[in-house]
């Protein structure tokens, strides 16, 4: 489903040094195989994460997903791809704090170049507890519940991948287990993907597969500290 | 915008204030320019003597402003009526101007005329070609033989308070300390024309001529009719015992010619301002105020015009400002809709939209508020100047107000859109590496 083929990228320094930040050779995830990405801040997971989503274009390599290799994709086409076939989940949640729950929910739909479903939102909302809470702002929200908006918008365009970026780091650890729980169940249920990036080694236990980072970069290796 | 109401709705109205200006400059010209136009409508030539310029003759006689011209002999105006110009005209209107009258601290131009004024000649036309022609909002036109009946202008009725019956005593010359003539009776009040005569008083020319000091020494051996002040008076004469004065001791100030035709027209002109009698100068009014609201009142319009697209060109830059100052926070959720797929062309494309509809609304509350504006005043001009403004006057111009105001919030749009197009997502979303 996901296939990275000698992938590199680098960053231009400001003494105009380039300081190589991924360079993995090879690196594959099945259809609804969920991997936990683990490593030390800064060698480089959120940059991987915005690789394969094609938000940061890769120097080099192969980015293949779903067999499209999205290196190779116009911007434009690199978009559209990841509105339809990628799902985020984020630290940070980045809700809009001007819209309710339904439409940064339905904001997750705009820009796939299809009609916006507002069932399937609302329907979404309801399976993650949320039907409750349709017209509430991020701000009226707790922050579990935020986290749960999050996942629902990442899922509904019922994508193939989903890169969730340290979901749970914001959340207390009673509710921790909870987002760990719905985000696994819910990608049992639509056979999506996984990749998602902790530090949490409470999570990656519960993880078949566990990638660590450093061992599959090679830029770290050649820059003990990118 | 919702996220930051206030600062949009600012900036916003801001740009409604640049264009409710414009809103006014444009339509409060269009009203003048109409104005000014219809004034000189309904005839074709004004005649006066030679002696005053061609401009002095239009401003006395059209707009009531200024001081009286030199006359002409009552004789010329006969030729209109049934002498040598007379197969060219289809109404000769004389005007004897001199007098005034004041109240309630205003003055007001007393034209002395016939009834023809009223019946025969129009001012200016309705959208349809029809012309317009005088009403009267109560009573009725003066009578010629009856020399002391008079018709007001709406304006000078309601700043006077005078009112049909009433009667008034006109004033020798324009300072309110001439001497007083003889009362005339008020027997109408005009419609608002929305033109000069809305200030003036209308009086019978026969009561005008028998006014003291109005008539011209007689000729020598010619017989002149002595009026006996003492003299017992039928109450019920209208005309209080008087004759009208001989036409030989007549002038008039100016002559409102009404042609048959064009040729007419053309003919008259030729035989008034080139033949060998120069005793008078015609002018075609229409000519002469267009020239003048081309020389006087075009550049003062271009002047507040270039005011007022300074006023919108600066609040269009306030608008700039204030979106370009919030890219740097909003650059956190134009990363989110970057990584929820919005290409960079669509999150150029929301700033661009954002920067248009804040023009556009500000436009159209700006639209709203200029004709509101036009609507207040319209009361104080119609009472100070006999214009009407209507909250409904829409000017052609300010349809093109709605697309110039898109391609202008295009492009103050264009700069922070480039900034949104720019964002750097990764940085944005506040991820490491």
């Amino acid at each position: 489903m996901l296939l990275l083929e000698n992938v590199r990228k680098s960053y231009r320094e400001p003494d105009g040094e380039l300081l190589p930040i991924l360079n993995i050779e090879h690196f594959k995830l099945a259809a609804g195989e969920q991997v936990v990405l683990r490593g030390r801040s800064g060698c480089g997971k959120t940059t991987l994460l915005n690789c394969i989503s094609g938000l940061t274009a890769v120097d080099e390599g192969h980015i293949t997903i779903k067999g499209n290799d999205i290196v190779g994709l116009h911007e434009v086409s690199r978009d559209r791809f990841r509105a339809r076939h990628i799902g985020f989940v984020f630290q940070t949640f980045n809700l809009l704090p001007a819209f309710t729950a339904l439409e940064n929910v339905l904001l997750g739909m705009t820009f796939t170049g299809q009609k916006t479903d507002s069932h399937r939102a609302k329907q979404l909302l309801e399976e993650i507890g949320l039907g409750h809470r349709l017209t509430h702002k991020p701000a009226s929200l707790s922050v579990v519940a935020q986290q749960r908006e999050d996942i629902a918008r990442a899922l509904v365009n019922q994508p193939s991948l989903l890169l969730a970026d340290e979901p749970t780091a914001n959340v207390d650890p009673a509710h921790q287990q909870q987002i760990i729980d719905l985000l696994r169940n819910a990608c049992e249920q639509e056979n999506v993907a996984m990749l998602l990036v902790t530090h949490a080694p409470e999570v990656s236990e519960q993880f078949d597969r566990v990638e660590t980072l450093e061992e599959i970069n090679l830029a770290v290796a050649t820059n003990p500290s990118p | 915008m919702q996220q930051r109401a206030l600062a949009s709705s600012l900036t916003g109205f801001s740009m409604a204030l640049g264009v409710a200006l414009m809103i006014l400059v444009i339509v409060i010209h269009e009203v003048t320019v109409q104005q000014f136009s219809s004034d000189a409508q309904g005839y074709h030539l004004i005649v006066g003597g030679s002696k005053g310029g061609d401009v002095q003759l239009v401003m006395n006689t059209v707009f009531h402003i200024g001081n009286p011209l030199y006359p002409i002999p009552y004789s010329y105006y006969k030729e209109f009526i049934d002498g040598r110009f007379a197969p060219y005209t289809k109404a000769a209107i004389p005007y004897c101007i001199g007098d005034s009258f004041h109240a309630n601290g205003w003055r007001f131009r007393v034209v002395a005329t016939t009834p023809d004024l009223f019946d025969k000649i129009s001012y200016g036309a309705y959208d349809d070609g029809t012309d317009k022609h005088y009403e009267f909002q109560s009573g009725r036109n003066f009578q010629s033989d009856h020399f002391f009946e008079a018709v007001l202008g709406s304006v000078a009725a309601k700043k006077s308070g005078l009112k049909v019956g009433d009667k008034f005593q006109p004033t020798h010359g324009m300072s309110a300390e001439g001497s007083k003539h003889v009362e005339f009776e008020i027997v109408g009040i005009l419609k608002p024309t929305g033109t000069a005569n809305d200030r003036a008083l209308f009086i019978n020319i026969e009561g005008f001529y028998l006014l003291e000091g109005h008539a011209m020494p007689a000729e020598d051996g010619a017989a002149v009719v002595q009026h006996d002040p003492h003299a017992e008076v039928d109450p019920n004469d209208p005309n209080r015992g008087r004759l009208p004065l001989p036409e030989a001791q007549r002038e008039v100030t100016s002559i409102l010619v009404l042609c048959n035709n064009d040729l007419g027209m053309m003919t008259l002109d030729q035989a008034i301002n080139k033949g060998k009698d120069r005793t008078a100068i015609a002018v075609k009014p229409g000519y002469l105020v267009q020239d003048m609201l081309d020389k006087i009142i075009g550049p003062v319009r271009l002047v507040l015009m270039v005011l007022t697209i300074l006023i919108v060109i600066v609040a269009g830059i306030s608008i700039l400002v204030s979106i370009y100052n919030s890219m740097s926070e909003r650059s956190h959720d134009i990363a989110i809709m970057r990584a929820l797929g919005a290409s960079r062309t669509a999150v150029m494309g929301i700033v661009m939209v954002e920067s248009i509809l804040l023009s556009l609304l500000g436009g159209l509350v700006g639209v709203l508020l200029g004709h509101f504006c036009l609507a207040i005043a319209s009361p104080y001009v119609e009472a100070h100047a006999g214009i009407t403004l209507r909250f409904w006057q829409f000017n052609w111009y300010e349809s093109l107000l709605i697309p110039g105001l898109v391609i202008f919030a295009s492009l103050v749009g264009f700069l922070p859109a480039l900034t949104a197009y720019r964002t750097d997502v990764g940085r944005s979303l506040g991820g490491g590496r």
